[in-house]
């Protein structure tokens, strides 16, 4: 998976620029229920990112992984940051230097359950667990179905909209944070469809 | 100051926050406690970074150990953050107090003034809170 080093270097290319692209996207919602930061955030990081693409995609998927997650958890400023690290971390330790579809399922189960330790929450909060949580599943079921997942983030963070909020700052405006889609689950479901279209576009996905 | 006292760590979004409640931190309560404090995103915008707290708990850092003071959600997972990369040795000499920022970090650092244990300062503080 991901084995050469080219395609590593597109993948996280592609990725933090759609980060970077998206960033007033994600302000805007995060003015709407939050602190209005997050995309600002998520931008600084992606730029953290950039700045390190080379040693970043001279390193294997996994320790590759766990750079990024460092360089998030280093730069981000809010708490996507750890958020985000831990969620990268992770998979990068759990993920095998050689490994298959199966061992990406079971390493983002595990990086799941990391991001729910570091933010002492669980799906159903409105938070970017709705959206990783509903992509673990999608995975679980089909670990080579790119369109599917990508498919299914999407909608998983459509379905925050009329969830409360009960972590975060969005969880100090109540009933009112009902009605908004949540930032980090849309900035989730952006990472996970930009992932699943670049792989599929390099036939990454089908070999995995 | 005494590095025998438990220090304290001041983490704010707002930089402005953090050196005013160290201000009144020094002036109620003096220079016996290991103090630093640390505000504002890696652009110095509103936020807290994990890079920041590693560098105020290393400025506090006690043999007695460090409590931390933080405002809102990110401060917190950030400074957690900061104490899973400190070494393991110093991981159970820090924690994290779930008070307002600016009483409980007066009322710590009182409490640590006296060269109460780390449990005792962050009791104190945590009295503040309710439930």
């Amino acid at each position: 998976m991901l084995s050469d080093r080219e395609s590593r270097r597109a993948l996280i290319a592609t990725v933090a620029q759609a980060v970077i692209d998206h960033a007033d996207e994600l302000t805007a919602l995060d003015q709407a229920i939050g602190d209005g930061d997050h995309g600002i955030n998520m931008k600084r990081g992606a730029e953290a990112v950039l700045a390190d693409l080379d040693s970043l995609a001279d390193k294997t998927l996994p320790e590759g992984l766990k750079g990024i997650g460092m360089a998030l958890v280093m730069k981000v400023g809010g708490a996507s940051g750890p958020l985000y690290g831990t969620f990268l971390m992770s998979l990068g330790k759990a993920l095998p230097e050689e490994g298959g579809a199966e061992d990406l399922v079971a390493a983002f189960d595990a990086a799941l359950q990391a991001v729910m330790a570091r933010g002492k929450s669980h799906p159903g909060q409105k938070t970017m667990l709705d959206v990783l949580a509903p992509a673990l599943e999608c995975l679980k079921a089909d670990p080579r179905a790119p369109a599917a997942l990508s498919a299914a983030a999407g909608a998983a963070a459509e379905a925050t909209i009329p969830m409360q909020a009960e972590r975060g700052r969005a969880s100090f405006l109540g009933e009112r944070s009902i009605g908004h889609m949540d930032p980090g689950a849309r900035s989730s479901a952006l990472i996970i469809d930009t992932v699943c279209k670049t792989l599929e576009a390099t036939g990454e996905a089908a070999g995995t | 100051m005494s590095k025998e006292n438990v220090g304290i760590v001041i983490v704010s979004h707002s930089s402005d926050v953090a050196r005013g409640t160290a201000d009144m931190v020094r002036q109620m309560v003096g220079d016996e406690v290991p103090l630093a404090w640390c505000g504002g995103d890696p652009d110095g915008g509103l936020g807290t970074s994990v890079e920041t707290i590693l560098g105020a708990i290393d400025q506090a850092w006690s043999q007695a150990g460090v409590a931390i003071l933080v405002d809102l959600g990110g401060a917190e997972t950030n400074s957690e953050m900061a104490i899973e990369m400190q070494p393991e040795e110093r991981r159970s000499r820090i924690a994290i107090c779930n008070a307002p920022i600016v009483e409980g970090a007066v009322m710590a650092a009182t409490e640590a003034s006296g060269g109460a244990s780390l449990d005792i300062v962050r009791q104190t503080a945590e009295e503040l809170s309710p439930g």
